[in-house]
């Protein structure tokens, strides 16, 4: 199984290393090539320098035959553009998309794009995590 | 009319100028505090400080209304695309228009649906080629929904074309001659249009039949 990750950051390296080891074929694009150090000093799968906007730097890096693709820059607009590009152009069903704003990402996954927003998964954890504590109420003076 | 426009540089204050001047209500939203500062002491309550990609910053502007038509004309390809999107499909805005900064980018305004768009350096090349033109074909229209252009060639002497009648010319499958303009008049082109040599001839086609075209009018 082939899958595409474009944007090489924190979130974009691990999600590869950890599909790697999975056993997925890899492919990882950044507009960087400093980005590669983040996938250790032995990454087996490929790599490719690049902006994932551009049509033929994702055809150079394979998007016609992925299964599947997690879009993953620091823009959040550059990442929904992308998603759709994929999805749309590609014909990939399995695009995941970062999307930090919580409004957009809402938005678009009403129009059927899988977004993963962390905002609201940290809102919703910092919440759990304060309610976990179980502070006494305190009486009333 | 009640217009929204996305993007305080060069082009998105001057053509707020331009519409203020018309007598259209405006709400310009700038990024840059640097940009909003000086906008602000030109445009005051008609300008706002914000990211026009973020909803809560669209209802300021009046989004629910809605405006009649929003302009994203931002220095970044991505954030237009987004603000068109929310524009027409979350809030119904009925018309939008986009800039395309990067004309590679185009191909993605058209596959969402993104239209009409403006890009200047496409602007410039069309203008160049008709100036100049480099292949003895020069394109006069895209109907990118069509999928189809417009086409003008101008044929000369040694044009295989020349002297013969339109019905009588392989023309490509996908390509059809408009018209003839002759002497300063123009004719729709039918069959038994004779074509001469300093004719100018329009024709529809889709994209990438101009080279099968150029040959059955143009080459030997």
């Amino acid at each position: 199984m082939n899958v595409l990750i474009i944007g090489c950051g924190r979130v974009g390296s691990s999600v590869a290393l950890q599909m790697q080891q999975e056993g997925w074929d890899v492919t990882v694009v950044d507009e960087n090539e400093d980005a590669l150090s983040r996938l250790g000093d032995h990454w087996p799968g490929s790599f490719i320098v690049g902006h994932g906007m551009d049509v033929d730097l994702l055809r150079e890096a394979g998007i016609e035959e992925a299964d599947a693709a997690v879009v993953a820059t620091d823009g959040d607009n550059t990442n929904i553009v992308i998603g759709q590009v994929a999805q749309k152009r590609f014909g990939i069903d399995c695009v995941v998309v970062r999307v930090l704003d919580p409004a957009r990402a809402d938005f678009y996954a009403a129009r059927g794009m899988r977004t993963f927003c962390p905002t609201k998964t940290a809102i919703d954890g910092l919440t759990e995590a304060v309610r976990a504590c179980e502070i006494p109420v305190r009486a009333s003076a | 009319m009640y217009v929204v426009v996305a993007g305080g540089g060069k082009v998105g204050a001057n053509v707020a100028r331009s519409l203020l001047r018309l007598g259209a209500e405006v709400t310009l939203i700038e990024q840059r505090r640097d940009r909003f500062e000086r906008l602000e002491d030109e445009f005051e309550h008609q300008v706002q400080r914000g990211d026009a990609t973020e909803i809560f910053v669209l209802e300021r502007a009046g989004l629910a209304r809605p405006p009649d038509i929003v302009l994203a004309l931002t220095g970044d390809d991505e954030d237009n695309l987004v603000i068109c999107q929310l524009a027409k499909e979350h809030y119904g805005v009925p018309k939008v228009i986009a800039r395309v900064n990067d004309p590679r980018n185009q191909a993605h305004f058209d596959l969402l649906g993104i239209s009409p768009t403006i890009c200047a350096t496409s602007s410039i090349m069309a203008l160049v080629e008709h100036e100049v033109p480099e292949h003895e074909l020069i394109h006069l229209l895209e109907l990118r929904k069509e999928n189809l252009e417009i086409v003008e060639v101008q044929i000369d002497r040694d044009s295989p074309s020349a002297g013969k009648r339109v019905e009588g010319l392989e023309l490509p499958e996908g390509a059809r001659l408009i018209s003839v303009m002759r002497e300063g008049r123009a004719e729709i082109a039918v069959g038994s249009t004779t074509l001469e040599a300093g004719d100018q001839v329009l024709a529809i086609l889709e994209p990438g039949k101009e080279d099968e075209l150029r040959r059955v009018l143009l080459r030997h």
